[in-house]
This record gives C-alpha cells, sequence and structure tokens, in this order.
C-alpha cells in the first residue's frame, strides 16, 4: 500500500469522526472543534490526490497543494466566526450586555417558534 | 459547452466586473468613516444594476455564452467564469432584489444624524455588497473550487444578517444556519477534491467530456449534491431555515429568502446539468423530486398552523423551494422520445425568479406591518388592509404568485411545470403541485381574509409607514406579477449556453 | 520503514481524533485538537507538502488553537451544553457516518495509476510568473482569483465577529487582554519573541517566491506575535474603528485588486501579469497581504469589541 493509500484510509476516518462529532456531540464549542476534525479529514484527501499527482520532478501537484492552504484559511474564518456566536450565545456577562435599541416588532420570534 | 469554454469572448470583462465591483464596494466601506457608508452604497448598487443589464444585453445579443478567462490562464490550470442564459437571468434578478432592497433599507439602516458611527448601518452595508459579489461570483463560476470560494463567501454574509439585531434568539437562529452551512460546505468540498482525483480537473465545461460513469463519480456527486441540499433547506435539511430567516430585520429576511438559497440550488443545477449531463439517474432524479414534494406538504402545512407572520412566511419558502427540485426528473429529458423538456426548465427558473420577487416583497410587507403594529401576530391582523393599503396590495400580489393564480410568474411557472409532468409521463408530481397550490391559498388567504376585517380591538398604528418603502414592496410584487405575461413557451434565452 | 513510521502516525491521528470526539471537558479536548494539528502537520511533510505543513501548523493548530482555548476557557461555568441527541438517533448518525467513511475508503482504495495531475503544466508555465515555488504560482497567478475572494473571506468573516458586538462597544476594543490575567512569563514571551517573529515572518514571506512559505504562513506568525503582545498587556488591544487599522485590513486585498485591474491595461486581462514584472508584482502583493492577514487573523482572534477604550 503506498503512502497516499494510508493516508486516503485515514482521511476517510477522520472525516467519519468529524462528522459524527459535529451531528451528535451537544456542546457547541465541541461542534466546532468536531468540524476542525472534519475539515482536517478533508484537507488530508487534497494532500492524498496531491501525492498521488506527484510529477514533473515536484514530490505532489501543487494544485491541490495550494487549494488546502485556501481551505485552511477558510476554515480558520468560519472557526472564529462560529466562536464569537457561540460566545455571545452562552457567556453570562455577554448576554447580559445586550441592549437592544431595536425593540421594534419584526423581532418577535420568541414565542413563534412553535 | 464545448471547447470553446476556454477562449475568452469580447464581453468578457463584464463578468470579472460584476464579481469585483461589489468587492471594492466592501473595501471602501471599511475604510470610509461608517458615516459615509450609504453614500458608498447609492454608488455600488446603480452601478452594480447596470454591469448586470450590460451581461444580460451581452448575453441576448451575443446568443452565446460569455466566458472570460482569468488572468490569461485558461483551465484546466486556470479559472474561467462564463455567463450563459441562466446565469445572466439569475444575475437580473439579483440586481433587481438587491437594489429594492438597498431602497428599503435606507428607512431602516441609517447612521445617525448626529454622533459616532454605529453598528447596524456599517455591518449591513457591507453584508449586503457581499451577498451580491457571491451570487454573481456562484453564478459565473464554472471551477468547483471557486464556486466552494462563492459558496463561503455568501455563507459568511448570510450569517451575520441573520442576528443583526443581537437578540438571544437570532443569534441561536444564526449558529444553527451557520453549523449547517458548514457541514454542507465541507461535504461539497469533499466532492469537489474527489472529482480532481478522479479527473485531474475542477472545470465544469472540461469535466462534462471527461466524467465517467463509475461508483466514485457517483459518490463524489452525491456528497456535493447532499452538502447543497443543506445550504439550500431542502426538506429535511430544512430546520434552520425558519429561525433564521423570520428572525433577520426585514430587508435581510427578503435577501436570504429571496436570493441565498437560490445561489447553492443554482449550483446543484449546475453540477447534474453542466458538468455531469446525462448522469442523473432517472431514480435519483424522482428521490430529488420526492424531497422537493416532501418540502412542498410539510412546508405548506406548517406555514398554515403559524401564528405569526414572518415565520409562516418562511415555512413558505421552504415549500417554494420544494418545486425547484422538479427540474431534476422532468428537464433531464428522461422521456422516450422527448430528448431535452425545455418547458420544466423554463417553467423551473420561472418559480425561482417569480418567487423571488414575490418573496422578497412579502417579507418587506410583513416588515411594515410589523414596524406599524408593533407585532406581527396573524390573528391580530384584522382591518389592517385599511390602515396600510398599499403595504396590502403587495402582500396580495406577491401571494397570488406564490399560489399561482393567473396572470402571476408564479402561474407560469407551476403550469408549465403541470404540462411537463404530463409530457413527461410523470403524473404522479402534478397532484403535488395542485395540492402545493391550494394548501398556499389556505395560508395566504389566512392571512387576506383578514385584511379588511373589523378588527377584535381597534388596531393601533405605532409608528407612521414610509410611503417609498411600501412603493418598493409593492414594485416587487408587481414585477413577480408581470413575469407572468410572458408567453407560455419554453424560453430560448434561458436555453443560451446549452 | 517509512511505511511502518506512516501507519503509526495514522494510528495517532485516528486515535487521538477519536479521543477528542469522546473525552468529556472541553479544554481538554481543545489541547488534544492542537496536539492533533502538530501530528498532521507531519502528515502533510510526509505527503511533501511544506507549504501546507508550514500553514496546517500556523493557522491550523497555532492560531484556532489559541482561540478555541480563549472561547473554551471563558465559557468555563457557562450552561452551554445544549441537549443530547437520543440513543436511537445516535445510533442511525454513527451508522451514517460510518458509511460516508466506508465509501470515502473505497473511493481511496478504488483510484488507480496513473493519477491525473496537473504538476507538469504548473511547472512549465512557472517561468512566466517569475516564480520559483509551484504552489505559490497557483495561489497568486493561475488561480490568483480564489486567493483574492479568499481575503474577501476573511475580511468578512471579521465584519461578522464585529457584527456581535453589543451597540455600546461598537467602536470600542477587543476584551483579549482580560480573558488571560498578564503574568511574568506571558510578557517575558512577548518582549523577547516578536522581534525574532517579525523576522521570520518577513523571511517567510519574502521566501514564498521561491520556497515553501509565502503571505498566508508569514502574515500568521506575525498574527501570533500580535495576539502575544496584546495578551501579555505589552500593547493595547485597538480599538475596531482606529483609522489606521481599518488601512491595515484593506491594504492586501486592495492592492492584489488594483494589480489585477492594472493587468488589464499592461497584461492579458485581469490578475494576468506581465511576464518581466510578474515576480516583482506578486511579492509586492504578497507583502502588502501579509501585513493584512496577519491584522485580519489576529482580530478575528480577538473576538468582537465588547467595551469602550480606557482613557
Amino acid at each position: 500500500m503506498t503512502t497516499a493509500t494510508l493516508f486516503g484510509l485515514c482521511s476517510s476516518a477522520l472525516v467519519g469522526l468529524g462528522l459524527f462529532g459535529v451531528i451528535v456531540d451537544p456542546h457547541p464549542l465541541r461542534k466546532i472543534l468536531a468540524f476542525n476534525l472534519l475539515g482536517s479529514g478533508v484537507f488530508l484527501l487534497f494532500g492524498v490526490v496531491a501525492r498521488r499527482g506527484a510529477a514533473a520532478g515536484l514530490g505532489g501537484d501543487p494544485v491541490p497543494q495550494a487549494l488546502v492552504i485556501t481551505g485552511i484559511v477558510v476554515a480558520f474564518a468560519a472557526t472564529a466566526l462560529a466562536v464569537a456566536l457561540v460566545l455571545r450565545l452562552f457567556e453570562p456577562e455577554a448576554g447580559n450586555a445586550v441592549e437592544s435599541e431595536a425593540t421594534s416588532a419584526g423581532l418577535e420570534v420568541d414565542g413563534g417558534r412553535s | 459547452m464545448s471547447v470553446a469554454a476556454v477562449t475568452a469572448t469580447t464581453e468578457g470583462y463584464l463578468l470579472v466586473l460584476a464579481i469585483m465591483w461589489p468587492v471594492a464596494g466592501i473595501l471602501v466601506a471599511l475604510v470610509v468613516n461608517g458615516r459615509n457608508i450609504e453614500r458608498v452604497a447609492y454608488i455600488v448598487l446603480p452601478i452594480g444594476f447596470a454591469i448586470a443589464t450590460a451581461v444580460v444585453m451581452a448575453v441576448a445579443q451575443g446568443g452565446q455564452s460569455q466566458i472570460y478567462v482569468v488572468g490569461g490562464w485558461a483551465p484546466p490550470l486556470g479559472v474561467a467564469l462564463r455567463a450563459d442564459g441562466i446565469s445572466a437571468a439569475m444575475m437580473m434578478t439579483t440586481a433587481m432584489v438587491i437594489c429594492a432592497t438597498g431602497l428599503f433599507a435606507r428607512g431602516e439602516f441609517v447612521q445617525p444624524a448626529e454622533g459616532p458611527e454605529a453598528r447596524a448601518p456599517y455591518v449591513f452595508w457591507i453584508l449586503l455588497f457581499s451577498i451580491w459579489s457571491a451570487l454573481n461570483a456562484l453564478v459565473l463560476g464554472s471551477d468547483l473550487f471557486n464556486l466552494y470560494v462563492a459558496l463561503e463567501l455568501l455563507t459568511f454574509a448570510a450569517v451575520p444578517l441573520v442576528c443583526l439585531k443581537g437578540q438571544k434568539e437570532t443569534i441561536e437562529a444564526a449558529l444553527r444556519y451557520m453549523l449547517f452551512a458548514l457541514i454542507g460546505s465541507v461535504l461539497y468540498l469533499l466532492g469537489a477534491v474527489m472529482i480532481y482525483g478522479l479527473y485531474g480537473t475542477l472545470d465544469i465545461g472540461l469535466l462534462s467530456g471527461r466524467v465517467r460513469a463509475e461508483p466514485a463519480t457517483w459518490i463524489a456527486a452525491a456528497l456535493m449534491t447532499v452538502g447543497l441540499l443543506a445550504k439550500t433547506a431542502l426538506f429535511p435539511l430544512h430546520l434552520w431555515l425558519p429561525p433564521a430567516h423570520a428572525g433577520a430585520p426585514a430587508p435581510g429576511s427578503a435577501i436570504l429568502s429571496a436570493l441565498v438559497v437560490k445561489g447553492s440550488f443554482f449550483l446543484i443545477v449546475r453540477i447534474w446539468f453542466d458538468a455531469m449531463p446525462g448522469h442523473l439517474s432517472f431514480a435519483a432524479a424522482q428521490l430529488l423530486a420526492a424531497l422537493g414534494a416532501g418540502a412542498i406538504l410539510v412546508g405548506s402545512v406548517l406555514a398554515l398552523r403559524q401564528q405569526r407572520l414572518k415565520l409562516m412566511i418562511a415555512y413558505s419558502t421552504i415549500a417554494q423551494l420544494g418545486y425547484l427540485f422538479f427540474i431534476f426528473p422532468l428537464a433531464t429529458g428522461f422521456a422516450a422520445g422527448i430528448v431535452w423538456s425545455g418547458l420544466a426548465w423554463t417553467g423551473s427558473w420561472m418559480q425561482l425568479f417569480s418567487h423571488a420577487f414575490a418573496k422578497a416583497a412579502m417579507f418587506m410587507a410583513a416588515g411594515l406591518i410589523a414596524e406599524a403594529l408593533g407585532h406581527d401576530r396573524i390573528a391580530d391582523l384584522g382591518g389592517i388592509g385599511r390602515k396600510l393599503p398599499i403595504t396590502m396590495f403587495a402582500f396580495a400580489l406577491s401571494g397570488l404568485s406564490l399560489i399561482g393564480v393567473p396572470p402571476s410568474g408564479g402561474f407560469v411557472a407551476k403550469w408549465l411545470l403541470l404540462i411537463a409532468t404530463i409530457n413527461e409521463g410523470q403524473w404522479w408530481w402534478a397532484a403535488v403541485i395542485v395540492v402545493g397550490g391550494l394548501l398556499a391559498g389556505g395560508y395566504i388567504f389566512m392571512v387576506l381574509g383578514r385584511l379588511l376585517a373589523d378588527p377584535l380591538s381597534p388596531l393601533v398604528i405605532r409608528g407612521a409607514v414610509s410611503r417609498s418603502r411600501e412603493l418598493v414592496a409593492l414594485s416587487l410584487a408587481v414585477c413577480a406579477v408581470l413575469l407572468g405575461l410572458v408567453p407560455l413557451q419554453p424560453s430560448d434565452f434561458l436555453r443560451i449556453g446549452r | 520503514m517509512a511505511a511502518a513510521f506512516d501507519i503509526g502516525l495514522i494510528v495517532l491521528l485516528v486515535g487521538i481524533g477519536a479521543w477528542m470526539i469522546v473525552v468529556r471537558d472541553v479544554v481538554v479536548a481543545t489541547i488534544i485538537f492542537v496536539v492533533f494539528g502538530l501530528l498532521m502537520a507531519i502528515a502533510w511533510v510526509r505527503l511533501s507538502a511544506v507549504d501546507v505543513a508550514l500553514t496546517e501548523a500556523a493557522i491550523g493548530s497555532g492560531i484556532t488553537g489559541t482561540l478555541l482555548l480563549g472561547a473554551a476557557a471563558r465559557l468555563k461555568g457557562a450552561d452551554a451544553g445544549g441537549t443530547r441527541l437520543s440513543f436511537p438517533i445516535t445510533v442511525v448518525a454513527a451508522v451514517l457516518c460510518a458509511m460516508i467513511s466506508a465509501s470515502l475508503a473505497a473511493v481511496a482504495l478504488l483510484l488507480t495509476y496513473p493519477a491525473p495531475t496537473l504538476a507538469p503544466m504548473a511547472m512549465q508555465n512557472l517561468d512566466q510568473t517569475g516564480l520559483g515555488n509551484p504552489v505559490a504560482a497557483v495561489l497568486f497567478a493561475y488561480r490568483a482569483l480564489d486567493t483574492l475572494l479568499e481575503k474577501v473571506v476573511l475580511l468578512l468573516a471579521l465584519v461578522g465577529v464585529w457584527s456581535l458586538a453589543p451597540d455600546r462597544a461598537w467602536r470600542g476594543v477587543p476584551s483579549l487582554d482580560t480573558t488571560v490575567p498578564p503574568s511574568d512569563i506571558l510578557a517575558f514571551f512577548a518582549q523577547i519573541l516578536p522581534p525574532f517573529g517579525i523576522v521570520f515572518a518577513i523571511y517567510m514571506t519574502w521566501t514564498g517566491a521561491s520556497n515553501p512559505g509565502g503571505a498566508f504562513q508569514g502574515g500568521t506568525v506575525l498574527a501570533v506575535m500580535w495576539l502575544l503582545v496584546m495578551m501579555a498587556g505589552v500593547m493595547r488591544a485597538p480599538s475596531i474603528s482606529n483609522v489606521w487599522l481599518r488601512w491595515l485590513l484593506v491594504a492586501g486585498p486592495a492592492l492584489f485588486l488594483i494589480v489585477g485591474f492594472t493587468g488589464v491595461f499592461i497584461a492579458d486581462g485581469f490578475l494576468a501579469y506581465p511576464p518581466a514584472y510578474a515576480k516583482a508584482l506578486i511579492v509586492a502583493v504578497e507583502a502588502a497581504l501579509a501585513v493584512s492577514i496577519a491584522a485580519t487573523l489576529g482580530l478575528l482572534a480577538a473576538g468582537p469589541p465588547e467595551r469602550m477604550q480606557q482613557k
């Protein structure tokens, strides 16, 4: 079995684990952790594809390698936004600090989530 | 699409402009003092609209796709942009709804005349530009990874829009939306990398010539499709939509329901009709349509049971999105003898466009009602028609289009789809379309019935509603109706480039 | 020998990943995640992707770890547990995920050689970009549109994070410096490390044109240094309405966009470079991007403004 195939299997295991964590874990921060695990699994598959495409004196195809770099940066941005949402939702002091100037009515979603 | 997919056309530069013009708006908006941000919008919106119009004209006059090869690097190494009939029509719809929303939002997201920069207006306008750029990138992109970046841009712009007002419920809704959207994009990305591993390209045009029928391809396509379905909120992945769309401020709801969910749908169509033409099996198409049928029935029944206007409209979005998925069994051309059913193709896109106008108008009307009354409880809307006649007229017109009453865009869409079900010998979907129309009639008349009714207690109008904002909602509703004047036949424009 | 190393690494990765999912404590799970990220960086080296290894170590593990550890610490004591799924649903989810894993594994085993690749094409055209590193050529020439849009995604994520600020704190400062009590050790490192970090970041950005490295990695190192001095209290977090700060955020993407449009007049079109100046233009864009990336990533990790600046 080649290095690429081995890491391909690793990638599939990580994707399964990460997806399971995102769906099942009740804690929002751990959902985000699991999402990062899932992302790592997907990125690893890019690495496998790149490694398989080794040619022209390169150890791997540079196109998927470059795509992963973009992907990792986007995943970080997603993590940062999700974490900010979680903190705003659950952190006691931040929660109290909410003063909504907009008490206009389009917002009455609360009671309506039947 | 053919080999010609790699040579640029003369007016291809417009495609770059369509994506980058709003980006320039974002960058300028970030550095100018927030107090000037509306002035930036006054420049970005009309010129963006002009660019969209120019793209439509170029596609219509040329009768073929407009193509731009970015940086001169042709696919597979580089990335190309391509505007065919459906992308041009999507761009036009997007431009109209975004500009209307911009006009509507002027009354809601204004910087205070005195004092420092305020949060909500600053954020709102930047998000609006971003959504515009992302949607243009989505309909023009022809590279699966480039489209992934566009999808993420759309998500990151849509999520903060949901919780712009900052209450706990809307933040919860935004977080749920975010998680669904993230799982969706990661699954899409997983499928895309598998495609690259199999065929060595991400370019949709090149893929259409290389794709082979084999298990790995199906797994990749299935992953991409499921990921995009989560973002489109197709039943049963719709749970995130109602609180998110109902919780956003009215201009935000309008954009989210009218446009944002359509972006990922557009990409599903791109995958199955352009990247992998002829590879959608009859069973898979039936499954997609069955989920669409589920969405129509479940969404409509839940809409009937809502007590809040905005939630009812949000559930109606779930139902109306369901119709779009009839494109897969009906437009692929499974029936022997008919190669490609242009009827269903036109019908599905008409459904998308008319719903975009109608739903944006409806959410705006709901926002105005909530502003006037201080609540949006359907039971207490009695007599509202006398207090806000223009708003309620807009609501009624858009409601008729959702039901499919002639003459309206919704009618043309549903009628073409109905005929297509018969042409294609798939009458079972006709039943769903008819029942869906009846249910939509139910939830729309639940509101319209109270228009002129005598209120239980006298209606108290809290604040005056701006006439110009009412007219914006009305003009969008009129657009939804005017779409019904197109001839009842397959549209040539929507077939450009295929 | 090499295969044994790979197998060992893979077993570790999967084992640690599974541990992270099942472990009870959030803070522990986050620490496991950081370790996982470092192991991933090794995996990237094994896959001959040094550029990615650097990115993974800097962003995937480093700054993501900082962000998540800070969040886990702040959430301690808060009741953040959502509703637990019922057992049957958990089983269904497990079966579903196992099926997805199995189909991915099948694809990994089914893929045949020769594998399709763009490596030869990327190398053939390398001369025209003036670059020596094909990954940089993909990022800044062949697929520059992706990179440009991704910069916008980063800025937008930041606007999204800021949008969560309470209205009264808009134009305020992130409360990063109050989450970790400044300690002597932290302050010590915050005074010693940044000079080295800055030199290293400049080198990374510069060398990225011909060797592994580049604006992303360089910018991330800068961001980590900035976070360090802010957390240690050596330097104050800036107000988000600071004009200079906003220009820093926008500088990189704006220069990229301007260079892109200049290509219409001096080269083949948008985001094209004339071969003679390609390298100079790309290095200039990368330098500006490194600064903007540093500012954006740092502020993303710092979170929304929470209070007004103390005079």
